[in-house]
């Protein structure tokens, strides 16, 4: 099992998302620079927080262009898993792997908070351990995670059952309270409709020690695992 | 030369001869310029120098103390510990964003020149009252700027602190602390060592911003300071993510033999301060130098304070390394010059040569000033005061909910929930506790970081003042259970030319360095900002310490919550307090006056002792020191933090006023199980500190009575509505 963390010019969660399958998870891992090809298959690849080339012009604008994204582009349609996290998500929205964009938060701030996810489908490989309606607590930490998507977008996504997270309080009611960025649906996480490729406002791999507070988002770590386990993703 | 030349670059007469007498010669204008801003008040802290010498700056865990780019203390395991706290006042009173995004930058830069990876940024703010749209616009600005730097380098930010007085309005205080840590045999140093090594400057390129930025924050603000907005710097946090990661790397694979970033005074400052302290000379060719804009006159390159510039000193064999380094991240590098043996710092220009220094004189030459100092009229006034005579208006309730509604005492969630805490996954305590804790993944211990500082206290007992922030900021790390191993200081104060500003400083210094002999920790770094003066009016002399505590086992780390219902709160300190310069004068009497209560310096060490002990042996659920709004406040904010009210019992009491809303530094409340009680009374007798029983833990409602009559009953929703919202009105 191999896994895969990619640094672009200005990811600062890199190291975190290493750090947990490293050293929590006990699984071998290797960083992926901006300007290499993907020779290695990997398990799972990770687009990791950050601000890639300053998130200047526009959240994962620029980084959609780098010379790794090519092989992840075919690595994606080869079926290999990748998870895109907080400003790897904006990328894989960007590059056109996953459906709708990620706009500046509605009331204009940055926000650095513990917030709470519905699991809304276990119907994917980065949920298949959870129970639908789950509720995990995890941080979000971010300036532009308000998810939009067209309604033609939005009701396709619903049903095929791509969205993965919403925002709901602490008991699991998804409310307008509860979205810390405004996002359509409270949309927090989505997946393609092959369902290989996965994206995500909140942090996981900030979750995954209780001396930080939270264990819950290894929930997805340990359902990728699962899913590898049984030798894969095959829909349905 | 024309004698106005020096004059208008902000030297007197007397510093002219002494250039002279240096150099041997009458300096030409660009040599002028360079001595203008490393003889500046921000450069060569002439105003301020004598007075420093008073802190005690060694300690068994010193490694580095002042006089570097920040300070190395040792934290066991083959590791350090390296922080230095800075201001970026003037800056952010003319462009808050900019001002305090580079204020982030350039104290990030001190610490990675060291050789020390960032872990953790902390800030201390002042600003004007909120009533007024541009101190509204100046807080926005200036938390929006530490967020955009801080958030985009990835380190986060992970305590703070934020006071509110009309003497901030036109002049704010943007105090910025960076911590990093590292394998103590990776420490590097700012000197051009190794006659014949290359001079390279790595990073950003070089333009016209921020010239004279030390001389524009070494004068008195006032109408004309809007037109110094070119003084004001512009940060790229990308840049500045990739030259961290990149300069690190360089430090790692030991490919360099000195560091020192570009801050104030740009290159002129890294050129002679490096050759200084290696007491080596540098040459260099201003044509290498890679500019933003063309016709940029000598004088400019050597003084523009552009962001995200680095120094590296590197031998010859090893410069296509580095550069491998630096392509990797497509970061622009240029071999500027070498070191040289004769301790002259040489500039050529198109060929000429423009400069030629001796560098100890420019950067260290500039006189050491002993001001005059008087005592103030008003300090003796105010001290008369007798707040005895201030009864809470509207009862006690009401006073509670008014200072948990003051700006100064309410929750700053809105402005920390805009900083990224839990970036690097160490945060183990991160804003709203007592103090910070990180742990270090290396070790496995902990750091705990906080920042402190009390300008009113400071303007009404400088003395007193001075030893009160050491005091609580070292306070503050021995409640959550570190014990505190040094400080840095970040001294923000008028103009030192008057006598009763001078005086202030004096006496505040002589405090803070009381404090740390007696506290035993030493300061290993620190910045001195005069000049606070908007039109002749100071601010508050604002000493702020920032202080590092080390933590055996981080998972040990106290709360400064209230636990479960049944639990005991207790007060464990110093009985004495006063109303005199009280945030309860302050927000509910309108007043800031009145005696301070003394601080007993001994009896505050063997309180903090006795505090880690008992978080040692895991026997306190929390722990939090009184501060702003004395023991009421310190209940409220204990039940909202744990989100549990308490019955307390103050007994007979004669003056409750003085009781619920007097302030005084050495006292803790603390709670527990009703199980270690008998433990906690053994332990605090055994070193004769006072413990008093004040109530239990209970659910929603804080309720206070004085001898079986209830003088105070809130809900925890009504507190939490009058803490918790107050800026999302105010600022939206």
């Amino acid at each position: 099992m191999k896994f895969g963390v990619v640094v672009f010019p200005g990811s600062n969660c890199d190291l975190d998302a290493y750090h947990l399958l490293k050293d929590v998870l006990n699984l071998p891992v290797e960083y992926i620079y901006y300007n290499q090809k993907i020779v290695n298959n990997y398990d799972l690849i990770i687009l990791p927080g950050g601000f890639t080339y300053g998130d200047y012009l526009r959240s994962g604008a620029i980084a959609r262009f780098s010379p790794v994204m090519d092989t992840i582009v075919d690595f994606a349609e080869r079926g290999g898993l990748i998870l895109g996290i907080c400003n790897g998500f904006q990328v894989l929205t960007e590059a056109g792997l996953l459906p709708g964009a990620l706009y500046r938060n509605s009331h204009l701030q940055f926000r650095c908070e513990k917030v709470y996810l519905k699991v809304e489908n276990n119907n994917s490989p980065f949920t298949v351990i959870a129970k639908e309606g789950d509720v995990l607590k995890i941080p979000v930490a971010h300036g532009d995670g308000n998810y939009y998507a067209d309604p033609a977008t939005l009701k396709e996504l619903e049903n095929n059952k791509q969205i993965l997270f919403r925002y709901c309080d602490q008991e699991g009611n998804v409310t307008e309270q509860a979205n810390p960025n405004g996002s359509l649906l409270n949309i927090a996480g989505i997946c393609n409709s092959k369902r290989n490729v996965a994206g995500m406002m909140p942090h996981p791999e900030r979750a995954g020690e209780a001396l930080l507070g939270s264990t819950d988002g290894l929930v997805i770590f340990k359902s990728i695992l699962k899913s590898l386990e049984r030798g894969g993703w095959t829909d349905g | 030369m024309d004698n106005v030349a020096w004059r208008e670059l902000g030297l007197t007469d007397e510093e002219y001869r002494m250039i002279v007498e240096q150099v041997g010669r009458e300096p030409n204008l660009t040599e002028l310029n360079m001595y203008s801003v490393m003889w500046s008040e921000h450069c060569s802290y002439k105003h301020s120098r004598s007075s420093l010498s008073l802190f005690p700056t060694c300690g068994p865990r010193v490694i580095q103390g002042p006089g570097e780019n920040a300070g190395v203390v040792d934290i066991g395991d083959g590791w350090a510990v390296v922080f230095k706290i800075e201001s970026h006042n003037h800056p952010s009173a003319i462009e808050p964003y900019q001002g305090a995004a580079t204020g982030v930058g350039g104290i990030l830069r001190d610490i990675f020149t060291m050789g020390a990876q960032p872990v953790a940024f902390l800030n201390s703010l002042r600003f004007g009252d909120l009533e007024d749209p541009r101190v509204r616009y100046l807080f926005d600005g200036v938390v929006a700027g530490i967020g955009g730097y801080g958030n985009c380098v990835g380190i986060p930010t992970v305590a703070g602190e934020i006071y509110f007085d009309p003497c901030y309005s036109g002049n704010p205080l943007v105090n910025a602390m960076c911590v990093g840590v590292m394998p103590k045999d990776s420490l590097v140093l700012g000197k051009a060592c190794g006659i014949g090594n290359l001079v390279i400057l790595v990073g950003a390129r070089t333009g016209r911003d921020g010239i004279h930025g030390v001389t524009f924050a070494s004068e008195e603000l006032s109408e004309e300071s809007e037109e110094k907005r070119p003084a004001v710097q512009v940060g790229d946090p990308f840049l500045g993510k990739l030259l961290m990661d990149a300069t690190l790397e360089t430090i790692r694979k030991s490919l360099v033999c000195g560091v020192q970033d570009f801050g104030g005074a740009g290159l002129t400052c890294a050129l002679t301060e490096t050759a200084s302290r290696a007491g080596t000379g540098i040459e260099i060719d201003l044509d290498q130098v890679p500019l933003r804009e063309e016709g940029m006159q000598p004088y400019e390159i050597l003084t523009s304070e552009s962001q995200e510039r680095m120094l590296l000193i590197v031998e010859p064999g090893k410069l296509a390394e580095v550069e491998k380094v630096f392509q990797r991240w497509e970061l622009p590098l240029a071999v500027l010059g070498k070191v040289t043996s004769d301790g002259n710092v040489v500039a050529l220009y198109r060929g000429e040569k423009v400069v030629e220094l001796p560098a100890d004189s420019v950067a260290g030459g500039a006189p050491a000033y002993n001001p005059e100092y008087r005592e103030p009229v008003y300090y003796n006034e105010l001290a008369k005061f007798d707040p005895s005579v201030m009864p809470p208006p509207g009862g006690f309730g009401k006073a509670l909910l008014k200072l948990l509604s003051s700006p100064d005492v309410a929750s700053k969630e809105w402005a920390w929930r805009r900083y990224d805490y839990s970036v690097r996954t160490c945060t183990v305590q991160g804003p709203g506790g007592e103090a910070a804790v990180i742990r270090l993944r290396e070790t496995g211990k902990g750091l705990a970081l906080s920042v402190d500082g009390n300008g009113r206290l400071t303007y009404l007992n400088p003395y007193i003042g001075g030893m009160m922030a050491v005091a609580e900021a070292t306070r503050n790390l021995s409640c959550v259970g570190a014990e505190p191993i040094g400080i840095t200081d970040c001294l923000n104060f008028g103009n030192p030319e008057k006598p009763e500003i001078f005086w202030q400083f004096r006496q505040a210094v002589t405090g803070m360095a009381e404090a740390c002999r007696e506290l035993e920790v030493p300061v290993v770094g620190g910045n001195v900002s005069f000049y606070n003066e908007v039109e002749g009016e100071a601010i508050y002399p604002t000493p702020v310490v920032g202080a590092v505590g080390l933590l055996d086992n981080p998972e040990k780390a106290c709360s400064n919550a209230l636990g479960s219902e049944g639990d005991l709160i207790c007060l464990l300190g110093a009985p004495e307090v006063s109303l005199g310069g009280s945030q309860y004068l302050k927000s509910c009497c309108n007043k800031v006056a009145g005696r301070l209560a003394d601080i007993d310096l001994q009896f505050e060490k063997r309180l903090q002792e006795k505090l880690r002990l008992l978080i040692a042996e895991e026997l306190l659920v929390s722990a939090r020191d009184l501060s702003d709004g004395g023991l009421s406040v310190a209940l409220a904010e204990s039940c909202l933090a744990g989100n549990r009210g308490a019955v307390i019992d103050l007994g007979r009491m004669d003056n409750l006023v003085m009781q619920l809303f007097g302030e005084g530094p050495s006292r803790i409340l603390i709670s527990f199980k009703p199980g270690n009680r008998d433990k906690i009374v053994m332990l605090s007798k055994e070193s004769s500190i006072p413990l008093t029983f004040l109530g239990i833990a209970i659910e929603n409602t804080l309720i206070i009575k004085s001898d079986d009559d209830i003088i105070l009953k809130l809900s925890l929703d009504e507190m939490k509505e009058a803490y918790g919202e107050v800026f999302s009105c105010i600022m939206g």
